[in-house]
């Protein structure tokens, strides 16, 4: 079993290994893993491998889905699936780039990685993701058509090189027992928390939902749009923000804590909604009120809504580097977070309430039935209610804005 | 030639000499008594004398046993028992385990357990095998302490101030049950005391060390 | 063939130096230019003037200093008060007893208890909020404090205990009762004499734990991402987070960073080793200006050490009550109902990190052990042959920060392909874990009495039967007191197992502050109540066995 594994993958690395010589553009990438008629044989070759899946494991609701994944696999493939939890994605891919400087072009410590955004590009401009889309039997019934964001992630075309497994879209949370009436806009938030200061913040901008509250802003004031779809010029960034700094700056002092320390993510945001510190928080779930109600996180009168505008909405990926250990086990778990069984699991407002990536008109009835079954649990929003989501912006967008805030923030901030 | 003697040994601390180079001879059953002030190297002379000299102090000369020269031995092959001020029964092992510790291996166990009963019948003390050491009164202690030294047959005997710290009756009680146990074996003892009822009771040759 | 007799310490201190050195070295390096493997070569300064470049830099230096000089004076002074205030006191001798859990309880664990207590929304304020009228919480920054006074505090609550007991061991070895003696018949009331006569001579003996505690309350990680404020974060939290950039090149500014904490740390030393000379001179000048008045000022400082020591139990208690709570919401002072749901829910998480926490912690406690008695057991045969000035270099480790060496290291370990495996880890640990198992073998060794083994040399057993059957039994306690020590150690490091362990080793420590961002403090509760039962139960072990092994052993026995 050994024999064959090494030699599949010895030959992939070979391949890479040529083409990423030290002075690879940026672009190049390895080359595609064969068609997908050799699925059987990924299949037999993935039994009895061990993946390791670097993942976020700030919220308790994923871990518990990817170890219900890893039950499922084991029980359909013989792949053991072990999560490795990671405080940021960033540490993966520092990891895998670690090892390409090092030398290392086989039996990489990262097998699967979840990734999106800037973490994604950053593989991406460096070459160190396979090309696995191709090669994905469930791929098919994704709907790249009807939800963009499974083939271009913050408008970065994927091309193949990361598998969608799950939708995010921005909504905000807020307690309808002391907030009845939430602002509906970025702008009109700041004219209620000038009214009531102290019950909204977001979290620290570092973290991709404290950044993305940013960015959300920065939709309703950038005086361009579609300058957000191109890479940020240093010279146009200073005008484009302009409007958004100002509105940040009446918005800061009448944050919780005057605007001088942030809650360090998302779950640490939902725990000041619970204890009754402020009353409005961003996510991005538009099932983790459900969700919360249900675990005894949040009271039972929270409910969550989207802003007139829209709301944000992207997709969140798995990508196999170029160096895995054990690559035919990754494809096995990436096909099978795309199949129906594990996108329904997915999208079941007990366990994460995660919208879906597939085109449900391509399954069959009794795939289809799994979707139409999910129960509907209060303080959950219908598909009419959550529209169509805006489009993330260039990566370098959000780091440019998290560095700029850090610079505002940190820097004459005590 | 039978017996203890030390050829020329000097003791230095920094380089300095404690007191001239030594020579003495001790004969079996015979007891020579060192007699000196505070700080003039009595105890580190018996400490040397049993291989663990005393750490900083270096030293010089021959120790011979039964013609043996035994300078450069471990202190575990130089056959020579020592007894202190106190007692230093092992307080992990009973009465039992202290007596057994020093006899050689190799005795089957009914020979073991003879030998201790012997002792402890000795020691007046019988039936006492089991018991806890730090639970027996003073004079018992040191009884037990010199069976200890006498089981592991030692070709003589180092007696470093043992009898301090003991009341008038108990020392002299003590001191003949010693000096006596020392003759019926007729084992060199070398004591060291600032006693002078001690050395009368030796018997022999009084050493003084200078100071 | 007979081995030099220096080897075993060679040993002990190579396995602590090497990597301490060589992590150094990949440290310094880089944060001077240097970085072949990114294509960095030569000496260049762009790294300083990116770390400089740095939002508020200045502003994570001064709460770095202030938390890290804060803790270790707030814990001095308590101890210093409570040891003056209560030293005659019945409860006093036995302090290691009831210090025990206390001791036992990681940092982290006692930093997440006291995030339950003293956060806006935690126990303080709801107990508060009934008296007040709150229906919210207040906006107020108890914890995450842009001045790290929480930070300050929740160190202070772990690192007061231990130099009690430090103060405590080296009380054992100085004549307190009959200085006391003499200085109250002098005319000095209780307290003031304590302070006069005995505390100076307690304070040359805890040196090396006043700067061990420092250099820790400089670079302690966890502790600051748990409790120091976010932006701009304590300085030992910037070179973490640079090092594990998406941004490769951010390595060189990390590891100026790291450089400049280790300038910070050995500066803090500096600081307070004259700040020490000149109190001591003042101190002197009020020694003998036979002044004393003050007394019930020192008695009431000290109730500061027994407030303190409330607060870390209320602390731990509140963590083991969040652990087994069901919805809790402010103002409820106690949840709503009290069940296992959440242990049962988490067993199958708790499992594998409770596992690999062991099996890291054992052996490397077990090999710690061994290496040190083989040493300690040297230096006792062979004197200043076997090289016991060396053994002072054990205890680098303590006195510099852990990012300052640990990036170093984990480069050499992916270049020696060991690292994110057990032993890499193992060996991380044990560069910990030695300093402090040699820290409680080195006194207990020396004090014991060396007539026992001239007397067992002379009844014929060789060194080694001696050292087996004589002096191990008879340190049984200390052994043992060590080893629970080096556990409490392993269990608690967070650094080491994340770069040794190339984040692939997760342990209850790992896992409990990645879930501290997670936000459910009812997980975070039974992982962190979990990572504190290990060593506890190591504790009660090393009090408890040896009292029934000697149960028929008075001589041993008695504490």
């Amino acid at each position: 079993m050994s024999l064959p594994r090494r030699t599949f993958g010895a030959a992939l690395s070979g391949l890479a290994a040529g083409l990423l010589a030290p002075t690879a553009r940026a672009d190049e990438t390895p080359a595609a893993v064969p068609a997908p008629s050799l699925w059987d044989e990924v299949l037999r070759r993935a039994a009895g491998q061990e993946v390791n899946f670097h993942a976020w494991a700030g919220d308790a609701r994923t871990n518990a889905f990817i170890a219900w994944a890893a039950r499922r696999v084991e029980a359909l493939h013989g792949v053991t699936l072990r999560h490795i939890r990671l405080r940021d994605t960033a540490e993966a891919v520092a990891r895998v780039v670690a090892e390409r400087a090092a030398g290392q072009a086989q039996h990489g410590a990262v097998d699967l990685v979840w990734i999106n955004g800037p973490n994604f590009l950053a593989m991406k401009q460096q070459g160190l993701l396979r090309r696995i889309t191709g090669e994905l039997p469930n791929f098919i019934l994704v709907d790249t058509a009807g939800k963009p964001a499974t083939v271009t992630d913050f408008t970065i075309p994927v091309e193949g090189l990361a598998a969608p497994w799950r939708m995010a879209q921005v909504v905000f949370i807020h307690d309808s027992a002391r907030l009845p009436d939430p602002p509906r806009s970025m702008l009109a938030m700041a004219d209620w928390a000038a009214a009531r200061p102290g019950r909204l913040t977001h979290p620290n901008a570092r973290n991709f939902l404290g950044a993305t509250f940013l960015k959300q802003a920065l939709y309703e004031t950038v005086p361009d749009p579609a300058a957000l779809a191109r890479p940020v010029a240093e010279r146009s960034f200073t005008l484009l923000t302009a409007p958004l700094w100002e509105w940040y700056g009446t918005l800061r002092p009448h944050l919780w804590r005057q605007g001088r320390t942030f809650p360090e993510s998302g779950p640490a945001q939902r725990n000041l909604l619970n204890d009754g510190e402020i009353d409005l928080m961003i996510s991005f779930n538009p099932a983790e009120a459900a969700a919360a109600i249900a675990d005894g996180l949040l009271p039972a009168t929270v409910r969550s809504y989207v802003l007139a505008r829209g709301g944000i909405g992207n997709c969140s990926f798995v990508g196999i580097p170029f160096n895995a250990a054990q690559p035919e086990a990754a494809l096995v778990v990436a096909n099978f977070l795309l199949s129906p069984e594990a996108q329904a699991e997915a999208q079941d407002p007990r366990q994460l309430g995660t919208p879906t990536v597939l085109d449900l008109s391509r399954l069959s009835p009794e795939d289809r039935r799994r979707f139409e079954e999910l129960p509907r649990l209060p303080g959950m929003l219908t598909n009419a209610e959550l529209g169509v989501p805006l489009a993330e912006p260039h990566p370098s967008w959000m780091t440019r804005l998290t560095a700029e805030w850090e610079r505002r923030v940190a820097g004459n901030g005590r | 030639m039978r017996g203890l003697a030390l050829r020329t040994v000097v003791l230095r601390r920094a380089g300095r000499a404690l007191f001239p180079p030594l020579s003495l001879d001790v004969a079996p059953g015979q007891v020579v008594t060192l007699m000196g002030p505070s700080g003039c190297g009595k105890s580190s002379l018996l400490a040397w004398l049993c291989g663990t000299p005393d750490p900083g102090l270096g030293g010089e000369g021959r120790v011979l046993l039964d013609g043996e020269d035994i300078t450069g031995r471990p202190p575990e092959r130089r056959r020579l028992g020592i007894l202190f001020q106190d007692d230093l029964l092992f307080p992990h092992l009973s009465v039992a385990g202290n007596l057994g510790f020093g006899l050689r291996a190799g005795l089957s166990r009914a020979e073991r357990q003879a030998r201790i009963a012997a002792a402890l019948a000795e020691a007046e003390m019988p039936g006492c095998a089991a018991r806890d050491p730090a639970g027996l009164s003073g004079g018992q202690r040191a009884r037990v302490a010199l069976l200890r030294v006498l089981l592991a047959e030692p070709r003589a005997l180092l007696l470093d101030e043992p009898f301090g710290g003991m009341d008038a009756g108990l020392r002299g009680r003590f001191r003949r049950f010693v000096l006596d146990h020392a003759a019926a074996r007729a084992l060199p003892v070398l004591l060291v005391t600032h006693d002078a009822a001690d050395a009368e009771a030796g018997g022999g040759p009084v050493l003084r060390l200078p100071g | 063939m007979r081995l030099p007799a220096c080897l075993p310490v060679l040993l002990l201190v190579g396995v602590v130096l090497l990597p301490v050195l060589a992590g150094l070295a990949g440290t310094l390096m880089p944060a001077f230019g240097h970085l072949p493997a990114l294509g960095a070569q030569g000496w260049s300064l762009d790294p300083w003037r990116r770390l400089l470049a740095e939002p508020g830099l200045g502003a994570s230096v001064r709460l770095t200093l202030v938390s890290g000089l804060g803790a270790t004076a707030l814990s001095l002074l308590a101890v210093a008060l409570f040891c003056a205030a209560f030293h005659d006191h019945p409860l006093f001798r036995r302090a290691q007893l009831w210090l025990a859990p206390l001791l036992a309880t990681p940092h982290l664990a006692m930093g997440v208890g006291f995030l339950a207590l003293a956060a806006p929304s935690g126990l303080v304020a709801r107990l508060l909020a009934a008296p007040l009228g709150w229906a919210r919480p207040p906006d107020l920054a108890t914890v995450n404090d842009p001045w790290g006074i929480a930070l300050m505090l929740g160190l202070a609550l772990k690192e007061a205990p231990w130099l009690l007991l430090m103060s405590l061991a080296a009380l054992n070895q100085i004549p307190a009762a009959r200085l006391m003696a003499t200085a109250r018949l002098l005319g000095q009331p209780a307290p003031l004499a304590w302070l006069k006569a005995v505390f100076p001579l307690v304070h040359r003996q805890i040196r090396l734990p006043l700067y061990a505690v420092l250099a820790y309350s400089l670079g302690a990680v966890d502790m600051a991402l748990l409790l120091g404020p976010g932006s701009p974060p304590p300085l030992a939290v910037l070179p973490v987070r640079w090092f594990l950039d998406r941004d490769l090149a951010m390595n060189l500014p990390a590891a100026a960073a790291a450089t400049l904490l280790l300038a910070l740390t050995l500066a803090a030393i500096g600081v307070w080793h004259a700040a020490t000379w000149l109190a001591a001179r003042a101190g002197r000048r009020w020694a003998a200006s036979g002044a004393d008045f003050g007394g019930s000022l020192v008695r009431l400082g000290g109730l500061l050490l027994p407030a303190l020591l409330l607060l870390a139990l209320a602390s731990l208690g509140a963590m083991l009550l969040w652990s087994v709570a069901g919805p809790w919401r402010f103002p409820d002072l106690w949840p709503h109902r009290l069940d296992l749901a959440t242990w049962s829910a988490q067993r199958e998480g708790l499992l594998g990190p409770a596992g690999a926490t062991l099996a890291v912690a054992l052996p490397a406690t077990a090999l710690a052990l061994l290496l040190v008695v083989v040493a300690l057991e040297a230096v006792a045969r062979h004197g200043s042959a076997a090289w016991p000035w060396l053994l002072g270099l054990t205890y680098l480790p303590l006195l510099l920060p852990q990012t300052g060496f640990l990036f170093g290291l984990q480069v050499l370990l992916l270049q020696l392909g060991l690292d994110g495996g057990w032993p890499a880890v193992l060996w991380a640990h044990l560069v910990f874990v030695q300093p402090y198992v040699l820290l409680a073998l080195v006194a207990p060794w020396a004090a014991l009495d060396p007539r026992l083994a001239r007397s067992a040399a002379s009844l014929g057993a060789g060194p080694l039967r001696v050292l087996c059957t004589v002096k191990l039994p008879i340190l049984l306690r200390p052994l043992l007191a060590a080893a629970a020590i080096g556990v409490s150690v392993s269990v608690g490091q967070y650094l080491a197992t994340l770069f040794a362990g190339a984040g692939r080793f997760a342990t209850l420590t790992t896992e409990a502050l990645a879930l501290a961002a997670g936000g459910d403090r009812r997980v975070l509760g039974v992982f962190a109540t979990l990572q504190a039962a290990i060593p506890l139960g190591c504790y009660a072990l090393a009090l408890q066995l040896p009292r029934w092994v000697w149960r028929r052993r008075a001589g041993l026995r008695a504490a």
